[in-house]
C-alpha cells in the first residue's frame, strides 16, 4: 500500500480527484449481505441484486468475497468501488502474509479495512458509499467475529448477527427472532438464507432466490479449516427447501409468542 | 600523488565474480526439484523464521543461498513486483519468466556497476503448471545471467556436485516422497564424499503442489506431515503411487 501510493498512486482509490456533479450519480448499488456467529465459525452470505435508481443492473452479483484463509468481506454499495476496495484490501492481506511470513490479526484487518472505507469519505458524501461487512474466524480465540462499519469508517464488532445494505433492517428483524446460541453450521447457513428471503420479501432492491434462473444467494462458511463458499447445489438445495416451506406458510417459520 | 593501478576490465570482472562465489559458498546448498504433482524446494536451515524458500504469488516460488540480508531485499522485490502486476493486470499475467527477467536485470546491474559490491546470492525462481511440461524453473546465479533448468538444479556451496549427483537419479514423475528422499541424500553428501545425516528438525522443505484446490499453490511441509514423508519406505511409496494411478 505504501509501496503503491509512492510509485503509482493513481491505482489508490481515494486519490481521485472528483469533478464537481450535481445530484447523484447513478451507478449499480449493491444491496443486502447477512451474518451469523455459530460455535466454531461464521457465516457470511449476499444475495445476487444490483440496483440502479429503480432498475435491477444485474441479477447474478457477487457480493461476497474471501479476503484471506480466514475471512470474508460483504459489500453493500456502490458495486464498482466496493469491488475495488475489495480487490486492494485481499492485495494487502496477501502481501502482507508474504512480506511478514505471518498473517495479520483478525482485528488488524479489520482496522485496515476500517482506514480504507474512511478514504472513500469523498465519494461516499456524493452518495457512492460503500459499506462492506466484514466476517472472520479469529484464530486466536478461536471463534468466529463480524465486524460492521458505517460510511466514515467507524467500526463495531458485532454480537451473533450483523447485517448491512437496504435490506438489512428485515434481514436483521428475521435474524433477532431465528439465532440461537446453539446452531450447527448448517442451520447457520440456513439461517442466512431465511434472513435473506425476508430482506428480499419487503425490500425491493433486494433479489430473492430465481429459480426460473437458477440464481441463488452466494452463501460462505469460515472455520478454522478455513474460508469455503457452499456449491451452487449446496445454496440452492438449502433455497428450495426454504422455498418449499414457504409455499404454505408465506412469511417463513414462527417464533414462539411468549 | 599516487596514479591508481591499471586494472584490466577481464581482471576486474573475474576479480567481482571470485568474490560473490565465496560468498555463495559459505552458505548451505539448497535443491528444487520436479516431481509428479508439482516442484519441491529443499533444503538445510537451522532456522525456523528465517526462511530460504518463499512464496511469490500464485503458482511462483522463490530459493535463495547466500547473504540473508541481499536475498530477502530480493524476495520483498519481487513480492512486490507480483502484487503489483496482479493488482494493476490479472493474476495470469504474473508469470516466473517475467520475474526471472526483473531479478537478471538487477543482479546484473548490481554486478557490472562498480559502485557497488556484488550480491553474494543465487536464486532459484520456479512456477509450477497445470502439467509437469507446464513447469518452469530458472536458475539465476550472482551475475545476472538466467538459465533455464529441467528435472532439478541445485545451488549454494557444494552445488556442482549435487547437481550431477541430482542428474544422475532424478526422473519424471517421482512422488514427493521419493523426490524429498533423493534430495535429503543429495544435501548430507559432504564435498568429500562421506554421507552425514540431517535430522528433519534441520530441514527446511516447500511445494508448489498444482494439486491444491486453492489459487495459491504455495506450501511449506513442517512437524509431523515432514517426517511421515521421509519415514515412507519405497514399497509403501510405490503402493501410494499404484494407488493414485
Amino acid at each position: 500500500m505504501d509501496f503503491l501510493s509512492e510509485h503509482q498512486p493513481e491505482l489508490l482509490p481515494g486519490k481521485r480527484q472528483l469533478p464537481p456533479v450535481q445530484g447523484v450519480i447513478e451507478a449499480p448499488h449493491g444491496t443486502t449481505i447477512v451474518a451469523v456467529t455459530f460455535p466454531g465459525g461464521v457465516v457470511l452470505a449476499g444475495d445476487r441484486r444490483a440496483t440502479m435508481g429503480n432498475v435491477i443492473a444485474q441479477r447474478d452479483i457477487e457480493k461476497v468475497f474471501p479476503a484471506d484463509e480466514y475471512s470474508a468481506v460483504g459489500i453493500a454499495g456502490t458495486a464498482g468501488l466496493a469491488v475495488e476496495m475489495v480487490k486492494l484490501f485481499q492485495l494487502e492481506l496477501e502481501h502482507f502474509e508474504k512480506v511478514e511470513g505471518a498473517q495479520l490479526s483478525l482485528e488488524g484487518k479489520a482496522n485496515r479495512l476500517s482506514t480504507m472505507i474512511r478514504s472513500n469519505l469523498g465519494m461516499a458524501m456524493q452518495g457512492l458509499a460503500v459499506v462492506p461487512l466484514f466476517a472472520g474466524y479469529d484464530v486466536d480465540r478461536e471463534k468466529g467475529r463480524i465486524f460492521s462499519y458505517d460510511v466514515t469508517g467507524g467500526r463495531s464488532e458485532e454480537q451473533n448477527y450483523a447485517a448491512t445494505g437496504s435490506g438489512s433492517i428485515f434481514a436483521r428483524g428475521a435474524m433477532k427472532k431465528l439465532f440461537r446460541d446453539d446452531l450447527s453450521e448448517e442451520q447457520a447457513t440456513t439461517l442466512v438464507v431465511q434472513a435473506l428471503y425476508d430482506a428480499a420479501d419487503d425490500d425491493s432492491a433486494t433479489g430473492g432466490p430465481d429459480v426460473a434462473r437458477r440464481i441463488y444467494p452466494i452463501v460462505t462458511v469460515i472455520t478454522e479449516d478455513g474460508f469455503r463458499r457452499l456449491t451452487d447445489e449446496e445454496s440452492s438445495d438449502i433455497a428450495r427447501s426454504i422455498l418449499e416451506r414457504r409455499l404454505e406458510q408465506p412469511d417463513g417459520p414462527r417464533a414462539a409468542l411468549l | 600523488m599516487s596514479t591508481p593501478f591499471y586494472v584490466s576490465p577481464q581482471q576486474a570482472m573475474a576479480d567481482r565474480a571470485e568474490y560473490a562465489r565465496k560468498g555463495i559458498a559459505r552458505g548451505r546448498s539448497l535443491v528444487v526439484l520436479q516431481y509428479a504433482d508439482g516442484i519441491v524446494f529443499v533444503g538445510e536451515n537451522p532456522s525456523r523464521a528465517l526462511h530460504k524458500f518463499s512464496e511469490i504469488y500464485d503458482r511462483i516460488g522463490f530459493a535463495a543461498a547466500g547473504k540473508y540480508n541481499e536475498y530477502e531485499n530480493l524476495r520483498i522485490g519481487g513480492v512486490r513486483y507480483a502484487d503489483l502486476r496482479g493488482y494493476t493486470y490479472d493474476r495470469d499475467d504474473v508469470t516466473a519468466r517475467g520475474l526471472a527477467n526483473v531479478y537478471a536485470q538487477t543482479l546484473g546491474t548490481i554486478f557490472s556497476s562498480a559502485a557497488e559490491k556484488p550480491y553474494e546470492v543465487e536464486l532459484v525462481v520456479a512456477e509450477v503448471g497445470d502439467t509437469p511440461e507446464g513447469d518452469q524453473i530458472y536458475r539465476l546465479p550472482h551475475d545476472g545471467s538466467i538459465v533455464d533448468e529441467h528435472g532439478s538444479v541445485a545451488v549454494g556451496g557444494n552445488a556442482e556436485q549435487i547437481s550431477s549427483y541430482l542428474d544422475q537419479r532424478h526422473q519424471d514423475g517421482m512422488s514427493l516422497a521419493e523426490a524429498l528422499k533423493l534430495a535429503v541424500q543429495a544435501l548430507s553428501r559432504d564435498t568429500n564424499g562421506t554421507q552425514r545425516e540431517i535430522p528433519a528438525e534441520r530441514l527446511e522443505v516447500a511445494v508448489l503442489d498444482r494439486t491444491r484446490p486453492q489459487q495459491r499453490k504455495f506450501k511449506r511441509i513442517v512437524g509431523r506431515q515432514l517426517s511421515r514423508l521421509l519415514e515412507t519406505d519405497g514399497a509403501e511409496t510405490e503402493a501410494e503411487s499404484s494407488e493414485e494411478e
